[in-house]
């Protein structure tokens, strides 16, 4: 689809929301829903999107919107498809109707793990959205299991002894492949049109599909308000954030840098691995470049891209 | 919509939002300190803009992004104008 075209498209998250200025979550959310045919339902984990876009007495939403906790959206939502699916086998309803549940990193990766987990298992009529800024963003910063080795949180503070968090960070999008439901897809806003195509495919897609995509942050990243979106096309150069999809079991990529660049084009903009420059740090850098650089090819391979 | 002074006869039943989309009634505008300004001749209606900002503040009309920015809602982040490929958007300080 023609940005031009999707344009003529209403709006579903509208301004006025109070995400800070310059957040990826605003831009990712507005992507994905343009991709929606139907009016929808909408849920959010406790995180960034949930609290500033449902500011009583206000909402940014055009659709429907459940208020959640932190660890049951895939289980809210999951749940109001399954009851949408009793009214209209009853013939109470025949309307069309999308379902997404919408989580960050935190609600994603660790605390709604289980329930999103369960509701893709289950094999739900659902779309369920990870907007992946690698830390727990809404409440100052901490580590979640989707922050990158190396990364300055709170709760990973870098200091003399431990250059910040010390792991590296889980692969949701391909734990969530392996649960072999039929749509899964890591996307980036950089690219809004493979963005846009992915939600249409989540959205059309019979059961449970999943979209995990990097969403800048600011605050986060110690990084500048206008540079968010140049990261997220840094991250897939540098080969940090793979583009790829994984329909019917089937590995696609969909981005392939022409030259890839090396991991300090992606770390150095960034306030939260500044310390990984000084002289003694020099070695996690090297340790954190063979890590990705091991990710990609396992990424090309399965893409059968080699 | 709820206003301050409301009892909670004025309130919906489980504190539940009648109006969806309401929240275009709360203005962002004051949060910016620098201001995009679209250049209508230099632009060549691309759309990057439109799709990038994260307050859906570019406003675009029949496929026409050359219509307006809300600046209502525009917090000044800036991304129009790093990401715009012609260079068709200033950030002018308020």
């Amino acid at each position: 689809m023609k940005l031009k075209e999707a344009a003529k498209k209403e709006e579903r998250l509208t301004g006025g929301h109070r995400l800070c200025s310059g957040c990826g979550a605003g831009t990712v959310v507005r992507l994905v829903m343009r991709a929606s045919d139907n009016p929808a339902v909408v849920g959010c984990s406790t995180g960034c999107l949930e609290v500033s876009t449902t500011i009583y007495p206000y909402t940014a939403w055009e659709d429907s919107f459940i208020h959640n906790a932190f660890e049951n959206v895939a289980a809210t939502i999951s749940g109001v498809e399954s009851a949408y699916r009793s009214l209209r086998n009853q013939g109470k309803m025949d309307e069309d109707f999308d379902f997404i549940a919408i989580g960050g990193d935190g609600g994603s990766y660790d605390i709604g793990f289980q329930s999103l987990s369960g509701a893709m298992e289950r094999g739900h009529d659902m779309v369920y959205l990870c907007y992946d800024n690698g830390a727990y963003m809404n409440t100052g910063i901490q580590r979640s299991s989707a922050t990158p080795k190396g990364a300055n949180t709170t709760t990973s503070p870098a200091g003399e002894v431990i250059p910040g968090k010390q792991q590296y960070r889980k692969e949701l999008t391909d734990i969530m492949a392996a649960h072999n439901i039929p749509y899964v897809a890591q996307a980036s806003p950089f690219k809004p049109q493979d963005l846009m195509k992915k939600a249409k495919k989540a959205f059309e897609t019979e059961g449970p599909a999943f979209l995990n995509v990097l969403a800048p942050c600011p605050r986060g990243w110690r990084s500048k308000a206008e540079e968010g979106i140049e990261l997220t096309k840094i991250a897939a150069d540098t080969c940090f954030w793979p583009l790829f999809e994984v329909e019917n079991g089937e590995w696609k990529l969909n981005y392939n840098p022409k030259a890839k660049k090396p991991i300090t084009d992606w770390l150095e903009p960034q306030g939260r691995f500044k310390h990984l420059f000084k002289p003694e740090n020099e070695g996690l850098i090297e340790e954190i470049q063979e890590h990705v650089d091991e990710r990609w090819e396992t990424i090309l391979h399965r893409c059968g891209e080699e | 919509m709820v206003k301050p002074g409301d009892g909670y006869k004025d309130i919906p039943k489980g504190g539940l939002i009648l109006e969806a989309g309401n929240a275009k009634n709360y203005k962002t505008g004051g949060w910016r300190t620098k201001k995009p300004i679209l250049d209508k001749e230099t632009c060549i209606n691309c759309h990057r803009c439109w799709a990038f900002c994260p307050d859906s503040s570019v406003l675009s009309e029949d496929g026409d992004v050359k219509a307006e920015i809300d600046y209502d809602h525009c917090k000044g982040c800036g991304i129009c104008a790093h990401e715009c490929p012609v260079n068709a958007i200033e950030m002018e300080k308020e």
